[in-house]
């Protein structure tokens, strides 16, 4: 397999995003719908992270996809931004909760650039998105974005993929290399020309132990972490200050 | 995009989020689409607390809606008044903005609209 040309210079944070627009967000922009056709079930821990949310809190869903989860708890306000316009006007589609008759919530917005005021929403998500960003600093400035987007006290959800999966169809294990391109095989509609086309997204797969580092370094404190399926995850909140009430 | 939505929203240009003036981000040839939703006490009272009244009054204001008080209501006075209760629901949530434009107060970029879905994505100078 090809690998990535990814410095691990903070200092390369432009070079990160040219590399991150042609081998992540280009590659999600050709997917999108079939993509989007394989993720509907939204996975059991970060719904019962969302449906333990209290009745009317605000959350973001950074990264939010086709916006599966979007629906999950119609008693929050949930807002949802992904980096792909596709991706996004394909969460616009979701009812904003089960038998709602409004659309989702969503915009399309860079996760290390984020529209959101500080400090005002109670909780926020961040699934399966971490690990697209090719640098150590850019990883942790987008856990930063995270924390400061959340009330004192407010939880982030974070999941990444993980490098420990020797069980699944990728076999990689501790001893694979952490920056790689996965293989994505194009399957369209009959006569689609881009049918079988495989394009080569980027991922920097997680060690373990390696989010709760990335957490503490963005200023963050770990109240839960684990694995699950295939994937590390940490619920977080900013760190207090002193003087912070 | 539900006027809720856009009490959240800020500039998404690093040196303007700490700028008051990038807040709130001001409707430009905006508009409106109304949707009926079931009123939930809950979604609007315990958003209260969360809510930048100051910045709500400016963009009901900027949106042609009747003048809201200076202070936000308690969750006492909207469980006890069923027409102020009704009239911040259908401001907050049947309210969204379905074109047009979103302005930051500070450097005047302009965000589009487009089918309810508000692009947040810099030009390369702005990053």
């Amino acid at each position: 397999m090809e690998q990535p040309q990814v410095s691990d210079q903070p200092e390369a944070a432009s070079s990160g995003a040219a590399y991150e627009d042609t081998h992540v967000h280009a590659v999600y922009e050709a997917i999108a719908p079939h993509f989007s056709a394989t993720r509907h079930k939204p996975w059991p821990r970060v719904a019962s992270f969302l449906n333990a949310q209290a009745p009317g809190s605000v959350g973001l869903d950074v990264g939010c996809g086709n916006g599966k989860y979007l629906p999950v708890n119609p008693r929050l306000h949930l807002l949802g931004s992904d980096r792909s316009a596709a991706l996004v006007d394909l969460a616009r589609g979701q009812p904003a909760g089960p038998g709602a008759s409004s659309k989702a919530e969503v915009l399309v917005a860079d996760g290390l650039a984020l529209p959101y005021r500080l400090g005002a929403a109670d909780f926020a998500i961040c699934i399966a998105v971490i690990h697209h960003l090719s640098t150590p600093q850019r990883r942790r400035d987008s856990i930063a974005a995270l924390l400061d987007s959340v009330r004192p006290g407010g939880t982030v959800l974070v999941y990444v993929w993980a490098l420990e999966q020797a069980s699944s169809r990728r076999g990689w294990d501790e001893n694979s290399q952490q920056d790689t391109l996965v293989p994505w095989v194009m399957k369209g509609p009959k006569g689609d020309p881009n049918e079988g086309t495989t394009y080569q997204r980027y991922y920097h797969l997680y060690r373990g132990g390696e989010l709760e580092e990335d957490v503490l370094a963005a200023g963050g404190a770990v109240l839960e972490a684990g694995y699950e399926r295939d994937n590390w995850w940490v619920v977080c909140s900013k760190q207090q200050q002193p003087g912070d009430p | 995009m539900k006027v809720l939505t856009l009490n959240f929203l800020t500039c998404a240009v690093k040196a303007c989020k700490s700028s008051p003036a990038s807040h709130p981000l001001h409707p430009k040839d905006a508009e409106l689409v109304q949707d009926e939703l079931e009123v939930n006490s809950d979604m609007i009272v315990n958003v209260l607390p969360r809510l930048d009244w100051t910045a709500l009054r400016t963009t009901s204001s900027e949106l042609g809606f009747p003048p809201l008080p200076d202070q936000p209501p308690t969750a006492e006075e909207l469980e006890a008044d069923d027409k102020k209760l009704k009239d911040l629901h259908h401001l907050l949530l049947e309210t969204s903005i379905s074109e047009g434009k979103l302005v930051c107060g500070n450097c005047g970029h302009e965000y589009a609209v487009k089918e309810g879905i508000a692009n947040f994505l810099l030009p390369s100078h702005l990053v």
